[in-house]
C-alpha cells in the first residue's frame, strides 16, 4: 500500500489534496495576518516631490501623528519601504527619477497620489514643465484631493489604502 | 532711440536729458502728467557715472526715489560695472534677468545692483541694463565683477537664449536635460492651450 | 560586455538621464545626493569626494521647476496670486506681499492703514511658521528627532491663527494688490497674544535643549565658515548674511508699509559658521514676537482692509521692483507692465536661489559628514529656488 502511495501520480494527487485543505484552512487567517502586518507598517520613501511635502511633514508632527498608523518616514534606503506618497506636482525632470524609485522598490508596493497636482496636474496643468497627473507613469492606489490636502485628509487616504490592502488576497 | 516705447517712465525726467531738470523738462513733458523732480541723491549717483563715461554712452531710463535705471551698450558693460562697484559702492548683484521685446527685436538684460556695506545706499537699487538683438544674443559676462551673478546668468541663458561670453557654463540649469524646445521666456513660446 | 554597457549609457543619455561616471582619478568618488535622499529635499547636487573631504560640488536644481514666471504672463494681476504663493506654501503671506507691493506701485493703489497692519501681522506669523519648519527639518538632517517634533508641534499654534485669519492652513491667498481679503475675526487679538506669550517661553526651552546640546554644537560650530567679504561678494541674503556679521534686514533698510513705526533691532552674529546660521533664525523669531505685539497694539480699531479696485486692474506702462524680507531673505519682484491687465514680465528674485551660490563655496574643502549641516543651514528651500 505504501508503494501505492509513493507512486508519483498518487503522490502528487495526495500532495495537492493536502495543500488544498491547508490553503482552505489557513488562507483566511494567514492572509489576514499578513495583511495586518502590512497595513500597520507602511513605510514611505523619503522622496518629496513638491510643495505638499510641507503638509506631509506636518502630518508626521505631534498633532496629526501618523506614526500611530505605522507610517514612519524610514531614513534608510528605499529597498525597505513599501509606500510612495507622491506629494504634489511631478515635473518633467522629476518623472524619470520617480519611475526609477518606483521600480527599485520591492513588492508589494503602494502609491498614494497626494494633492491636486499629482492627480490631474492641478493648478499647473498648463505649465510647460508639469505632467498632467502622475498615473501616467506609475499605478496609483489612492487619490487624496486637496491643494494642499489637510493632514486629516491624508490620514483618511491612508485608512482607505489600509482597507484596500485588507481586501486584497495573498498569493 | 534709447527708450523702449513700452517702458515709458512713470515720472521723473525725460530720458535723454541728464542735466538739471526743472525748466526744460516741464516744457517737454505732456501737460496732463504730473511732473516731479528727480530726487537729488539718486541724481548725484547717476551723474557720477555720467561724468566718468560721458552721456553718449550712458542713457538714463528713469530716476525715482530709491530706484535708478541706466542703459549702456554691451561693449561698455564690464567697465561701467567695475566703476559702479569700486566707486559707488554697489557690491552685489541681486538678480539678473531678461525681458523679451519682440516688437523692437531686442532682449533687454537687467542687472539689479544693491549694496550691503554702505549705509546711505542700503535701500537703493541701481538697475544696469543693456540690450541685444534677438537673433544673435551675446553679451559679456559680469561674473568677474559681481560673483553673485553666476547662477542668474546661467538661468538667463537657458530661459531666454542669451549667450554670456566668458561664463564658464552656459548650460541648462533648471529645465529638464532633454529640453529641445525654444527658450521658455521668449514670447513666441506659447503655453499650450492659451 | 563593454559595448553593451556603452549602448546602455547611450540609451539613457538619449532619455536625458545623467550617468554619474567614475572619474579618471581613482581616488575621487562621485556621489549624487539626489532628490530621493533623506538629507536633501527636492534638490540634487553632485559631489566628488576624496576620502572624507569634498573636492567639488555641483548643484543641480530644477526638480520642482513649474514655470511660474511664464504662467504669470497669462493671468491678470489678481489671478496671479494663487499660483504665485505655491513656491513657498507655508510662507505664502510674504511671497505675495512683495508681489502686491510691486503691483500697487505700478497701478497706483493706496492701501488703507488697517489693511497694512493686518498684512504685516500675517507676514510675521508666516515667518514664524516657516522658520519653525526649517528648524524641524534641520533636526531630521542631523538625526535629532526631538528637534523635528517640538517645532512641528509649536508651529501648529501659528497655523491655527492663520487658519482663523484666512481660512486655510497654508497657501492662504490672503494678500492681494490693494490690501487683504477680509478682516480679522473676533477674539483674534487675545488668542494671538496668548499664543505669543506661550511661544516666547518655549523659545527659551529651545535654546536650552537644542542649542546647548554638545552634539549639535560639535556638528555645527566652526563648520562652513562664511566670511563677511565672501558673504557680501556672493550676494547671499537673509539669515545667512546676518550670521556673517552684516546687519542687513529689509524691514529696517527699506521699510515698507508700517514697519517704519515699529521699533525692533536687527539680529546678527559675527562668526559665520553653521551654528551662527542656526542661531540667527532663533533670534529672529524672538524679535518677531516683539514686532507682533507692537503691531497688535498699534493697529487701528476699525477701518477698511482693502482698497476698491476694478475687477481687472491695470496701470500705465512701466516697471517696478519691490522687495520684502521673508523667512529666507530678500524676496524681490520685478514686474514690467505694458498697460494691459496682464503683466508683461514678472521676475521673482528669491532668497534661496541667491543663497545657492554659497553651497559649492562652502562645501569644497569640508568633510562629507558636514554636508547636511552646511547645506540646510543655508536656508535653502528647493521649491522656491526653482519657482
Amino acid at each position: 500500500m505504501i508503494k501505492d502511495l509513493l507512486n508519483p501520480t498518487n503522490f502528487n494527487l495526495m500532495v495537492s489534496k493536502i495543500s488544498d485543505i491547508l490553503v482552505r484552512a489557513l488562507d483566511e487567517p494567514l492572509g489576514y495576518a499578513i495583511n495586518w502586518g502590512r497595513i500597520w507598517s507602511l513605510w514611505p520613501v523619503h522622496l518629496e516631490t513638491a510643495c505638499c511635502s510641507v503638509e506631509f511633514g506636518a502630518a508626521s508632527g505631534p498633532r496629526y501623528d501618523v506614526e500611530r498608523f505605522g507610517i514612519i518616514e524610514a531614513f534608510g534606503s528605499l529597498r525597505q519601504c513599501d509606500l510612495i506618497v507622491v506629494q504634489g506636482t511631478v515635473n518633467r525632470k522629476m518623472a524619470p527619477r520617480l519611475r526609477m524609485v518606483y521600480d527599485q522598490m520591492p513588492e508589494p508596493k503602494y502609491v498614494i497620489a497626494m494633492g491636486a497636482c499629482a492627480i490631474t496636474g492641478g493648478l499647473y496643468v498648463d505649465s510647460y514643465n508639469v505632467l498632467p497627473g502622475v498615473d501616467g507613469i506609475i499605478p496609483v492606489d489612492v487619490y487624496v484631493p486637496g491643494c494642499p490636502p489637510r493632514p486629516e485628509t491624508l490620514i483618511q487616504g491612508t485608512i482607505l489604502l489600509q482597507e484596500k490592502i485588507k481586501r486584497s488576497k495573498i498569493k | 532711440m534709447s527708450q523702449d516705447p513700452k517702458n515709458k517712465p512713470v515720472d521723473s525726467t525725460t530720458p535723454s536729458e541728464p542735466s538739471p531738470p526743472s525748466p526744460p523738462a516741464k516744457a517737454a513733458a505732456p501737460p496732463a502728467k504730473k511732473e516731479t523732480e528727480a530726487p537729488a541723491f539718486e541724481k548725484g549717483l547717476v551723474s557720477q557715472i555720467i561724468s566718468r563715461f560721458g552721456d553718449d554712452k550712458i542713457k538714463v531710463a528713469y530716476i525715482r526715489p530709491l530706484r535708478m535705471k541706466v542703459n549702456v551698450d554691451p561693449l561698455d558693460m564690464v567697465e561701467v560695472a567695475t566703476f559702479i562697484r569700486d566707486n559707488l559702492g554697489f557690491d552685489h548683484a541681486e538678480s539678473v534677468t531678461g525681458t523679451d521685446y519682440p516688437k523692437d527685436n531686442q532682449i533687454e538684460v537687467i542687472y539689479q545692483l544693491g549694496s550691503y556695506s554702505k549705509d546711505d545706499i542700503a535701500a537703493h537699487i541701481l538697475s544696469l541694463t543693456t540690450r541685444t538683438s534677438r537673433d544673435d544674443a551675446r553679451l559679456p559676462t559680469l561674473i568677474n565683477v559681481y560673483k553673485s551673478a553666476e547662477y542668474h546668468e546661467r538661468e538667463t541663458f537657458e530661459m531666454l537664449g542669451v549667450y554670456f561670453e566668458g561664463h564658464p557654463r552656459n548650460e541648462r540649469f533648471l529645465l529638464p536635460e532633454d529640453w529641445a524646445d525654444l527658450p521658455p521666456l521668449r514670447k513666441e513660446f506659447r503655453i499650450r492651450g492659451r | 560586455m563593454e559595448k553593451n554597457l556603452e549602448h546602455q549609457i547611450d540609451e539613457s543619455e538619449k532619455l536625458g538621464m545623467q550617468i554619474v561616471k567614475e572619474s579618471e582619478d581613482d581616488r575621487l568618488m562621485t556621489l549624487s545626493v539626489g532628490p530621493q535622499h533623506p538629507g536633501s529635499g527636492h534638490f540634487r547636487f553632485t559631489i566628488k569626494v576624496d576620502g572624507d573631504y569634498v573636492v567639488h560640488c555641483d548643484p543641480d536644481p530644477g526638480y520642482v521647476h513649474r514655470g511660474e514666471e511664464k504662467m504669470c504672463e497669462y493671468r491678470n494681476f489678481i489671478q496671479n496670486i494663487p499660483h504665485l504663493e505655491r513656491p513657498v506654501i507655508h510662507d505664502s503671506a510674504n511671497i505675495t506681499y512683495s508681489y502686491s507691493l510691486a503691483v500697487e506701485e505700478l497701478v497706483g493703489i493706496q492701501v488703507p492703514r488697517r489693511g497694512q497692519f493686518i498684512r504685516a501681522i500675517a507676514s510675521e506669523l508666516d515667518r514664524q511658521i516657516y522658520t519653525l519648519y526649517w528648524l524641524a527639518i534641520y533636526g531630521i538632517f542631523l538625526g535629532h528627532s526631538t528637534m523635528f517634533m517640538w517645532p512641528t508641534g509649536d508651529r501648529e499654534l501659528f497655523i491655527d491663527l492663520m487658519d482663523a485669519l484666512s481660512g486655510a492652513r497654508v497657501t492662504h491667498a490672503f494678500n492681494i494688490p490693494g490690501g487683504v481679503r477680509n478682516d480679522i475675526p473676533d477674539g483674534f487679538k487675545d488668542k494671538c497674544l496668548r499664543h505669543i506669550s506661550y511661544f516666547e517661553k518655549r523659545l527659551k526651552e529651545y535654546e536650552d535643549i537644542f542649542y546647548t546640546n554638545p552634539l549639535f554644537i560639535q556638528r555645527t560650530e566652526g563648520v562652513g565658515i562664511l566670511t563677511k567679504e565672501d558673504a557680501i561678494g556672493l550676494g547671499v541674503t537673509g539669515s545667512v548674511l546676518r550670521a556673517s556679521g552684516v546687519p542687513y534686514d529689509i524691514r529696517k533698510a527699506e521699510p515698507y508699509d508700517v514697519y517704519n513705526e515699529i521699533d525692533f533691532k536687527v539680529q546678527y552674529m559675527k562668526s559665520g559658521d553653521s551654528l551662527a546660521r542656526a542661531y540667527v533664525p532663533l533670534l529672529d523669531m524672538k524679535e518677531s514676537c516683539h514686532i507682533m505685539r507692537q503691531l497688535l497694539d498699534k493697529m487701528p480699531e476699525s477701518g477698511e482692509v482693502r482698497a476698491k479696485l476694478q475687477p481687472t486692474p491695470k496701470g500705465p506702462p512701466g516697471e517696478a521692483y519691490r522687495r520684502v524680507e521673508s523667512g529666507r531673505g530678500a524676496l524681490g519682484y520685478y514686474i514690467v507692465s505694458d498697460g494691459s491687465p496682464k503683466p508683461y514680465r514678472v521676475k521673482i528674485s528669491v532668497g534661496s536661489f541667491r543663497n545657492m551660490i554659497a553651497l559649492p563655496h562652502l562645501l569644497v574643502g569640508s568633510k562629507l559628514a558636514d554636508m547636511p549641516s552646511v547645506y540646510w543651514s543655508l536656508n535653502y528651500w528647493p521649491v522656491e529656488a526653482d519657482r
